[in-house]
Formats: structure tokens, C-alpha cells, sequence
């Protein structure tokens, strides 16, 4: 194994897969070929760069010297190759950007934002020198109580890419990261090469934490710095970017607080004063009270009166039936009634004693009319009776008579019995 | 509840003023958005407030990584 120094010419790559070109320089060549197992690893490890080969380009190779016996040649069994030269350098910078902007990995679209306040953040850089002497400064100046965890790599050298590449894995696996510095000072477009490196590349596009990458000077521009969610000219602009300044953001806090404070204190009062000109306009509980109480007082004399009036109503009512009720009594039909009762009774006890009257009368006239017809009375005047003995029948007649019988003659007082002597005829 | 984000709960709170300030909330609404605003300013002056504060480096410990304290260019891996 070898390195071998030259210019490609004569470049051809056959359906087989394997790459033929002659190495040359200004007095010599020699023909090469990288086969296609190596070629398709594309292992240019010491940079990590991925290149095309070009004829015209100045390359090193690491090969093997074998004999290619059809044409008894010896040529270079090449198993890696690098550029040579700023360039060849140049040249795959530009190569690998275009391809990979071509695949959208510079995208804005793909960029992450960056947390406000980070709890802690990360930081890919060599752990000595002044890139983390500075962003540590920055960081903790700004933000005094922020976490930073770093994962060292180098940055430079063949074993740069992958210890980049591993920071970037450990950092995400780690926890409580919210965002990526990686950083690196100024050098030579070589010392840059890990920056260019694909695998690097495509890690940080992988990346799910925001990174920050500040590689180089601000005017150098490397893959990283294009895949990267955010391009910082310096380390320590890297950190402001990283990390808000904690003053300044308590001061916004404490201005949101006051905002609101001011605006809710705005509010009540105006809410007051509303209050105090409608409670102004309100009447007070105690005149309403007493608004209400005439009001009610009114009602129950409304209501007095009404029932006065309905008791005076009820009452004529009343009145009005008593007398028709009165009208309607039968108490004057029973008092007719009783006085035509009465009349009668009068009128039969007046007839009565009428009766009686005359009876009495004319009893005594009877009496009286009898007294005259009383033989007693006739007697008294001097007449007598003689009746015939022993019938005693009462003579009319003379001739009846027999001298010698006896007779019975009564007086007006007393009587005697008598012995017909004489006899008259009439 | 998952912890609210710096930045979130600084927006919110932003929003919150901008309603109020808006003017067409009730007393009901601007009271509640004001707690809100409270709470929102309150948890981002202890967002502000929390400490990490450790700075530290990953180190290779066999296969593990593990984070030390990093006390400067000392340490170097």
C-alpha cells in the first residue's frame, strides 16, 4: 500500500462498474483502476468528502501496484481517493451542495424554530480553546441559570465527522436538550472538511433539536451551514442566538404582568363607575320600600273601598231581597187570614149571642105570652078550674054535669071540691 | 397537564391581553382571562426562574456516555 500523487486523464466508466483512468503528472503515468466494490463505497475517508471524479483532476490515491498481464502493464489497484489541491476541494464543496440542495436538505421549509428559553442547551465542539470559552461566557452571562451539556469532538481531522455525528446522537439521547450549537473557529477550507461531510450533513438534517451552526469565519460557508435550522457568523453569536438574555425577558414579563394588571384595574373601574351612575340613577332599598309600602297602602284602600262598596252593594242587596221578601211574606196572607178568622169568630160569636139575645127575648116574650095564656094568670084574675071528678078532665060544659056529683074546682089559690046542686044550661 | 412551553404560554399570555384590551369580553370573561394571565405570567417568570445551571460534558465511560461537570479546559477527553 501506497499514496500515489497525479492527475486523472483518460477517465471511463464501463457498464461493469469499475472506474479506469490514467495517473499522470508531467513526466509520467500510469494507468489505475478502482473497482467497482471500492468505487460504490465512494471511500474517501479522510475527509469524509464526496466527489466526482473529473478528468483534469489532481488526486491522491491510496493503491495497490499490480501487474494487468493481456498487455503486460503494470497499473494501480486504487482503493481510495481524495482531492488534492483547493481546487479539487472547491470543486466537491460545490459538487455535494448542489446534490444536496437538489434534495431539498437546505430547504427552508425543514427548518426548526428555536425554543424562546431553552432549560439547556448543547453545545458540538472541541471542549478546549476559545469557541466553548466563548459561548459559555455568552450563555451564562445572558441567562444565567440555563443547563449546557457538551459534546466534545474534534473538529477537524479524519475522525472529526464521526465523533460529529456521534456528539449529535448523544445530545438527542441525553434529554432535556432544546437546542444544538456547533461550533467550530476559522481554518483553511481543508480544516473545514468535516463541515462538508455528507454524513455529517445528513445527521444534522436528521436532527430533531434545533442546531445552530457557527463554523469558521462569517464569510466562510460550509454544508453544515446550510442544513443547519440556523447559520450564526461567530460561536459567540451562536450563544446570543441560542440563549434570550434573561433580563430582558423578565422585563417583558413583568411589562405583560403590569399590561394586565393596568388593563384589568382600567376594567373594574370603569365597570365602577358604571355601576356608581347606574347605583346614582338606582332609587335606595329604603325609598323603594317605601314607594312600595304607599303603593301597597293605596291597594288596600282600593281594596277597602271595593269591599266597603261590595259590602254596601251586598247590603242594599240584602235590603232589596228582605223586601221582597217581605213582600213576598205570607205573614200578611196569615194575618188576613187570621183576622177574617177572627171576624168570623166574632162574627159567630156576635151571631150567637144575637141568638141568644133573642131567644132570651122572645122567651120572655113567650114567657110572657104564656103567663097571659098561664091558666095560673087567668086564675089569678079570678078564674077557676073545676075539673070532673075522677077523671079530672076540665069542664067547658055545664050539661056534662049531674047534680050530685063533685067536682074539683081550683083557685088562683088554693081549690076545693064542690057538690053540683044546680045545673045552668047556656 | 404537560408542561407548557416558554414561548407558548408567552403568546397566550399576549393573546390574552390583546382580547382584554380588545374590549368585548364580559365581566365574566375578562375576569377569567385576567386569572389566565396571571397564571400565564406567573409561570413564565418560573420558567425564567428554573436552574439548570449545570454545565457538563459528555464523557465516555466504556460504552456508556455519561455527563460529568465541566470545569473548564481542565477536562478534556
Amino acid at each position: 500500500m501506497f499514496w500515489v500523487e497525479g492527475e486523472i486523464s483518460n477517465l471511463h466508466r464501463p457498464a461493469s462498474g469499475h472506474v479506469y483512468f490514467t495517473l499522470k503528472d508531467e513526466i509520467s503515468q500510469i494507468r489505475a483502476v478502482i473497482f467497482r466494490a471500492a468505487a460504490g463505497n465512494r471511500p474517501f475517508a479522510r475527509t469524509g468528502r464526496m466527489f466526482e471524479l473529473e478528468n483534469g483532476m489532481s488526486i491522491v490515491c491510496r493503491a495497490r501496484l499490480s501487474v494487468y498481464q493481456p498487455r503486460g502493464e503494470y497499473q494501480l489497484l486504487v482503493d481510495n481517493v481524495e482531492p488534492l489541491g483547493i481546487g479539487a476541494l472547491q470543486k466537491a464543496f460545490e459538487q455535494l451542495k448542489e446534490r444536496l440542495q437538489a434534495e431539498g436538505l437546505f430547504d427552508a421549509r425543514h427548518k426548526q424554530g428555536l425554543p424562546l428559553l431553552p432549560r439547556r442547551i448543547g453545545v458540538i465542539t472541541s471542549p478546549t480553546g476559545a469557541v466553548i470559552r466563548d459561548i459559555l461566557n455568552v450563555a451564562r452571562r445572558r441567562l444565567p441559570n440555563l443547563g449546557i451539556l457538551i459534546a466534545p469532538a474534534r473538529v477537524q481531522g479524519q475522525e472529526a465527522p464521526d465523533e460529529i455525528i456521534r456528539a449529535i446522537h448523544d445530545l438527542h439521547a441525553a434529554g432535556g436538550v432544546e437546542v444544538i450549537i456547533m461550533a467550530r473557529g476559522g481554518g483553511s477550507l481543508e480544516d473545514m472538511a468535516p463541515f462538508n461531510n455528507e454524513r455529517v450533513a445528513r445527521a444534522i438534517f436528521r436532527a430533531r433539536i434545533p442546531i445552530i451552526a457557527a463554523i469558521g469565519h462569517e464569510t466562510d460557508f460550509t454544508i453544515a451551514d446550510f442544513v443547519a435550522d440556523l447559520r450564526a457568523p461567530t460561536p459567540s453569536a451562536a450563544a446570543e442566538l441560542a440563549v434570550p438574555v434573561k433580563a430582558e425577558l423578565a422585563a417583558a414579563i413583568e411589562a405583560q404582568y403590569a399590561r394586565l394588571i393596568r388593563h384589568q384595574n382600567h376594567q373594574l373601574e370603569k365597570r365602577r363607575e358604571k355601576l356608581e351612575f347606574y347605583a346614582a340613577r338606582l332609587p335606595s332599598p329604603r325609598r323603594l320600600i317605601g314607594d312600595l309600602r304607599l303603593h301597597v297602602a293605596a291597594f288596600l284602600d282600593r281594596v277597602q273601598g271595593h269591599s266597603n262598596q261590595m259590602r254596601l252593594w251586598q247590603r242594599q242587596q240584602i235590603a232589596a231581597a228582605a223586601l221582597r221578601l217581605r213582600h213576598a211574606s205570607p205573614l200578611g196572607d196569615i194575618r188576613n187570614a187570621r183576622d177574617r178568622v177572627e171576624n168570623m169568630r166574632k162574627d159567630i160569636c156576635k151571631a150567637d149571642v144575637v141568638t141568644r139575645e133573642e131567644r132570651r127575648m122572645r122567651l120572655e116574650a113567650g114567657l110572657m105570652r104564656l103567663d097571659t095564656l098561664s091558666p095560673l094568670a087567668v086564675l089569678r084574675r079570678g078564674y077557676s078550674v073545676t075539673r070532673m071528678l075522677p077523671q079530672g078532665v076540665i069542664l067547658r060544659d055545664a050539661n056534662l054535669l049531674k047534680v050530685g056529683e063533685s067536682v074539683d074546682v081550683t083557685l088562683a089559690a088554693g081549690g076545693f071540691q064542690a057538690q053540683v046542686t044546680q045545673i045552668w044550661g047556656s | 397537564m404537560a408542561k407548557e412551553k416558554f414561548e407558548d404560554a408567552l403568546k397566550k399570555l399576549e393573546e390574552i391581553l390583546r382580547n382584554m384590551e380588545g374590549g368585548d369580553l364580559t365581566l365574566e370573561e375578562s375576569l377569567k382571562a385576567f386569572e389566565e394571565g396571571i397564571r400565564l405570567s406567573r409561570l413564565c417568570a418560573e420558567r425564567l426562574d428554573e436552574a439548570e445551571r449545570r454545565v457538563e460534558i459528555l464523557l465516555k465511560e466504556g460504552e456508556k456516555v455519561v455527563a460529568k461537570p465541566f470545569t473548564g479546559e481542565a477536562s478534556e477527553s
